[in-house]
This record gives C-alpha cells, sequence and structure tokens, in this order.
C-alpha cells in the first residue's frame, strides 16, 4: 500500500460517489482508483452473471480531428483505420519503430476527419507527445488531449442491455459489438460504445463529467434488481485475464512485438504508412523467437507477473500476469515461452518463490461468453 | 469486529493464542481486510522449526500475495490443511482460522507481544 503523500494524485468525478459507497481506494496510475466494493471476487462474478458498473474515467482521451486526420491516425495505429466506417470503433496499438508496444487502444472514428482514442491511463501523457509529433508531419490535422472532457462509465455483464434500455433513446440492440452511437443517457448527452475489457457484452458510456454522477446513479437503481453492482479495479483485471485480453505495462510493452503478443490479428496490413510496418513484415517472414501464451496450474500454486519460466534450470521466459481466477476456479496466466514450447498441451515449469510448478500452455481465452 | 482478549497479537497482523505450550496462530480481521478475498495458502510442514519473525508461509488474495511470520519461535506440530482447501474462510472467520499449532519454546516471548487493547492501538 502506498502513502499519500503524492499530493497532485487525480480525482474522476465520480470519487465521492466511491467513497460514499466505502470502495477501498488504490493509487493507480497517477489516479485515486476504486480496487474494490464488495469485493473482488463477488464483483467479478457478477459481471459473469448479471452486470459490473466500473468508473473508467482515468483512461486517457485524445481526439485527432482534420483533413488528414484519416493518414495521421494511419501512420500511428497498427490496424487500418480507413476500414472503420463514421460510428465504428477498432483495437490498435501504438507502435515503436521496433514494432513494440508504445501503448494498446480504441479508435473510434466520429465523424469522416475525426478520431477519438482512447488509451490507457498511465500512458496517456506519453502517447499524447508520442502521438503530437507524428501527426505534425503527416499535414493537416491535430491532436488534442480532450481527456478532461469526458466521464467513461461502463455497464458489462449480460444483463446491460436490459439495464441500460430505459435510460436511452437510443436502440441499444441496434449497436452491435465495436460500433457506437451518439444519444443520451439519463438525459446526459452521451456516446454509447458496444466495447468492453470483461470479454462480456456491455457498454462504454463517454457522457460529460458533470453529469457522470447522475449517470452512476441512474444505471445502479435500473440495474438493482437485476443484481447489477459497482465493480472495481480489481475485478476489471481478473476478468480481463480470464478473457484472454492483453494489460500493456504487464503483458504487453514496448520491449515486446505485436506478433510476439500474438495480436497478429490486430494488424491493417492494408495500411502502408504505419509506424513499425517494416519491422512486423521482417519478423512475420523470420518468425517469432518467443510468444505470448496462456497456461493454466497443474501443480498447486498461483503465477505472479515476474515469475521466470524455466527450462532445465534456466528462466526461459517470464509471467506476464497471473491469478486465481474467481469465476474458472482456476490459477491462469500468460507468459512469454520459447515459440517452441508455446503449442497448447505443452508443460512448462514456473519458478514462484523458489518452487519449480507444473503449468500446461492452453489456447486463449480461458473464457469465452456463454461457456464455462 | 472485535480482537478477542484470549490471545496476542503482532505488528505484522498475525495472533497467536497459547494454551499450555501449544499456540494456534492466524491472521487478524485487518489483515484480511487488507488482502481482499483469501485464494491460496501455503504452509509449512508439520516438524518444521520456526524462529520468531521467520516467514513460514504465504497467503494470497486475488490481487496480492503475503507473507505469514512467526510470532515466536517454535516447532510447527499442527498445520490446518481444511484451511488450505478453503481459504476463503479465512475472511469469514479470521480469529476462528488457525492456520499452524506451535509448540511454543518460550511462552515469556508470547506475553511479551501485544494485547489487544495495544494492537486496536496500532490500527488506530
Amino acid at each position: 500500500m502506498t502513502d499519500a503523500a503524492d499530493t497532485d494524485i487525480r480525482k474522476t468525478a465520480l470519487n465521492a460517489r466511491h467513497r460514499a459507497l466505502q470502495a477501498r481506494m488504490v493509487p493507480f496510475a497517477g489516479w485515486d482508483m476504486p480496487l474494490e466494493y464488495a469485493g473482488i471476487t463477488s464483483e467479478h462474478n457478477a459481471v459473469r452473471t448479471s452486470a459490473g458498473l466500473f468508473d473508467v474515467s482515468h483512461m486517457g482521451e485524445i481526439e485527432i480531428a482534420g483533413k488528414d486526420a484519416l493518414a495521421a491516425v494511419q501512420r500511428i495505429a497498427c490496424s487500418d483505420p480507413a476500414q472503420l466506417q463514421v460510428g465504428q470503433a477498432q483495437y490498435s496499438g501504438l507502435l515503436t519503430p521496433e514494432g513494440t508496444f508504445i501503448d494498446d487502444l480504441i479508435i473510434y472514428r466520429m465523424a469522416p476527419s475525426h478520431f477519438l482514442l482512447v488509451v490507457n491511463a498511465g500512458n496517456a501523457a506519453k502517447d499524447f507527445a508520442w502521438i503530437s509529433e507524428q501527426v505534425k508531419a503527416v499535414g493537416a490535422a491535430a491532436a488534442i488531449d480532450s481527456s478532461s472532457r469526458y466521464a467513461l462509465i461502463a455497464i458489462q455483464g449480460p444483463a446491460s442491455l436490459d439495464v441500460l434500455q430505459p435510460l436511452t433513446g437510443a436502440d441499444l440492440a441496434e449497436i452491435k459489438p465495436f460500433w457506437f452511437s451518439f444519444g443520451e443517457v439519463a438525459n446526459a448527452r452521451a456516446a454509447i460504445a458496444r466495447t468492453g475489457y470483461t470479454g462480456e457484452d456491455g457498454y462504454e458510456i463517454f457522457v460529460p463529467p458533470n453529469m457522470a454522477d447522475k449517470v452512476w446513479q441512474a444505471i445502479l437503481s435500473s440495474g438493482e434488481t437485476a443484481g447489477v453492482v459497482p465493480a472495481g479495479l480489481g475485478a476489471r483485471d481478473t476478468l480481463r485475464l480470464e478473457a484472454g485480453m492483453r494489460l500493456h505495462g504487464s503483458d504487453i510493452d514496448e520491449t515486446t512485438t505485436v506478433l510476439e503478443a500474438g495480436l497478429g490479428w490486430i494488424i491493417g496490413w492494408t495500411n502502408e504508412s504505419f509506424i513499425g510496418r517494416d519491422r512486423l513484415l521482417e519478423q512475420k517472414a523470420s518468425g517469432v523467437s518467443r510468444k505470448l501464451v496462456g497456461f493454466e496450474m497443474v501443480d498447486r500454486g498461483i503465477a505472479r507477473h515476474g515469475h521466470p519460466v524455466m527450462l532445465n534450470g534456466a528462466s526461459v521466459g517470464v509471467v506476464t500476469s497471473g491469478t486465481q481466477t474467481p469465476y474458472l476456479g482456476k490459477a491462469i496466466g500468460m507468459a512469454y515461452v520459447p515459440v517452441e514450447h508455446s503449442a497448447p498441451g505443452t508443460t512448462i515449469a514456473i519458478d514462484i518463490r523458489g518452487r519449480a510448478a507444473q503449468a500446461r500452455v492452453v489456447k486463449m481465452p480461458f473464457y469465452k461468453r456463454g461457456s464455462r | 469486529m472485535a480482537y478477542p482478549d484470549d490471545r496476542k497479537y503482532t505488528k505484522d497482523h498475525e495472533w497467536i493464542r497459547l494454551s499450555g505450550d501449544l499456540a494456534e496462530v492466524g491472521i487478524t480481521d485487518y489483515a484480511q481486510q487488507q488482502l481482499g478475498d483469501v485464494v491460496f495458502m501455503e504452509l509449512p510442514e508439520a516438524g518444521s522449526h520456526l524462529t520468531a519473525g521467520e516467514s513460514f508461509g504465504t497467503i494470497e488474495s486475488v490481487k496480492a500475495v503475503s507473507e505469514l511470520f512467526a510470532p515466536v519461535a517454535g516447532e510447527v506440530v499442527e498445520v490446518n490443511d481444511a484451511l488450505k482447501n478453503r481459504p476463503e474462510t479465512v475472511n469469514g472467520d479470521p480469529h476462528g482460522s488457525w492456520m499452524i499449532k506451535i509448540r511454543v519454546a518460550d511462552a515469556g516471548a508470547v506475553a511479551a507481544l501485544l494485547d489487544h487493547a495495544q494492537y486496536e492501538g496500532l490500527l488506530g
């Protein structure tokens, strides 16, 4: 636990609400955020069986607009934003020339020449500096950091649509996964996106910060009988891990390429101008030497971030994420391993604080909606 | 939750309840609150010898790993295997969930630990 020595810690528009709900607050990426309310396990399971409500207003928002906005976004993002229609969103990467991750992000096409990028809180300042520099070189486009203009509230779980629908005139069933719509929620002007970070159906709602508490309360109240609960960053992390989603700073960073991370599917090869493309083409041709895999523990124990993967007494890889998953009830994780040990079914050994524990490589995601 | 007066406490948030020369050791309500949902425990084998302050195992919540420290020196005579299989019990009943029983080398060392009022004072 960190002391509150950091005086310039930032607060979302929902900070007082979290405190009123008696959340356990923790510093996260410079923000004072709720780790858990009733407990990670119950929040996690509520999202799998009903729905959970998350404050993710700490996420950064960067907007790129102008005549050459598309060219600018194509330069910095490894997907192909030209494939996006207005109202559509895309998971993507902000890469170094080496094809490694400065950050991962979701790109929303707001208008033909206007894109909204949602980036990780801890990287927002770094991303904005990098993007601003790249955009300048492209031509008539500008990047602005619009993070303070939005509160971002996510409702995630199978009950999401039914709980949210009474609060909006937008036809939520019409918004397909990875699309969004402009409308209102609880009389607040909103962009409603069918996106998330939990492996469940759900919506992420961008609202003006001064309307955040009203929207939050309206959703909790609408979801009361369905069992919707507030959920914190702890459950967000275990949910995304069960769903096999990478976390920047843990599973992917500036030392890991898109291909090593097993995210080749996000690359838009039709985008010929993105930074990192040449290196990824080379690596695609030569093949990767290590790969991010999912694993389940065979022996007792929970592998955690940083634990070495061992082979014949030598460290050959590293665990990047690991936990006991609340819903599946087993110890799982992700690790970089040599490519020759990356096939599902392969047994690997993980050094858990000096004890060698066996794990088995499995296909990700660990959890897929509607299965168990 | 009240801290029972039938035992002693440490600054590392363990409790120890002495009965004859045997003592049960567990973690406090404060400790389980800080950890959150407990999902895993690694405990020593019976027969292990512990020195005061030595790590005798780990306790893990979904989010965090914490070491367990021996409040005093002694020999582990029994391990609560039932608790290992139902680690979440620690959250619901921390002061009833002993983890190990030790044969205490020096009862005076137990007496020197914090009593419930001192421990509550430490929590503020």
